[in-house]
């Protein structure tokens, strides 16, 4: 979304334009949603978020100083109301499969089933499609949501950084874990997985 | 190798796995970049580390985006007392009056 169609709708918006505020909820109102469901792991959950979203958005619009993108300030809002629910509701837990997590935070990975190698069909599979879910539901809510929003929403590090309000290197260092913990969940899903027994 | 192998890194392996992250996103510094991939040649495990890291990440872009179910959007907009741009397929739309 450019720039100047941004600066146009907020215009519109801080006007007092209702059809704006039914223009922002239908350019932005998808992938709140996808965040949302994401971050939450569940419709109903998504659903508040998404609309307490659109709540607080329109609420402070008149002090909307543009210093980022709409885009990005309303994954700003979704995050916090969603981040807000989950500590609420999910103290951090610590799986067993993690990898081993050293004094200074570094993750040394221990699986090392290369699945790489394994046909697209496995790779894709329901079953293997349930299991990245559950993964990702799994990572405490610090590191899914820089997950989510980098590596698959495909925000940058410095939108992800903006919309989290860390810093870049902070959004560095809690992707880098995200990536590691569930690539040793999945080494570990597929070294163990019927797809393994076919093709060894 | 087994599934159950641990990874014994060494501490040449330790000192490239802070820069793991980046490298696969290509923004690793060039000199960090041409050690990493010089110490894979040698290195099974890092090179298998990495592989599956950037297969992680491909998984997850392949997972089909989920769409909004059009009853959630009908509420939003009933909520944002926008309803008057929801049409009767839940598509936003223009007030009729």
């Amino acid at each position: 979304m450019s720039n100047s169609h941004d600066a146009d709708l907020v215009a519109r918006l801080q006007a007092g334009d209702q059809a704006a505020y039914a223009q922002l909820v239908e350019e932005h109102a998808g992938k709140i949603y996808r965040l949302a469901l994401r971050l939450m792991g569940n419709e109903a959950d998504a659903e508040d978020v998404l609309q307490e979203t659109f709540l607080s958005a329109f609420k402070s619009m008149d002090r909307f100083e543009a210093r980022s993108s709409l885009s990005t300030w309303l994954y700003r809002i979704a995050s916090n109301a969603a981040l807000m629910r989950l500590r609420r509701k999910e103290p951090e837990q610590v799986s067993v499969d993690e990898p081993l997590e050293r004094d200074d935070g570094e993750l040394i990975p221990r699986q090392l089933f290369d699945f790489c190698c394994l046909p697209e069909e496995d790779l894709l599979r329901d079953e293997a499609r349930a299991e990245l879910n559950r993964a990702i539901d799994e990572l405490p809510p610090s590191l899914r949501s820089v997950f989510v929003l980098r590596d698959i929403e495909g925000l940058s590090t410095e939108e992800t950084a903006e919309a989290l309000d860390l810093s870049v290197s902070a959004v560095k260092s809690r992707l880098m874990r995200a990536r590691l913990k569930l690539r040793e969940r999945l080494s570990l899903y597929f070294s163990q997985g019927p797809a393994v027994t076919e093709t060894r | 190798m087994s599934a159950t192998d641990h990874h014994q890194h060494d501490e040449s392996c330790r000192r490239y796995l802070s820069g793991l992250s980046d490298y696969v996103d290509g923004t690793l510094s060039e000199e960090l970049c041409r050690e990493l991939e010089e110490h894979m040649r040698t290195c099974e495990n890092c090179r298998i580390v990495v592989n599956t890291l950037t297969k992680t990440i491909a998984l997850y872009r392949q997972i089909p985006a989920p769409e909004m179910p059009s009853a959630v959007k009908e509420r939003l907009y009933k909520v944002l007392h926008l309803d008057v741009y929801i049409s009767p397929s839940g598509t936003p739309d223009q007030p009729s009056h």
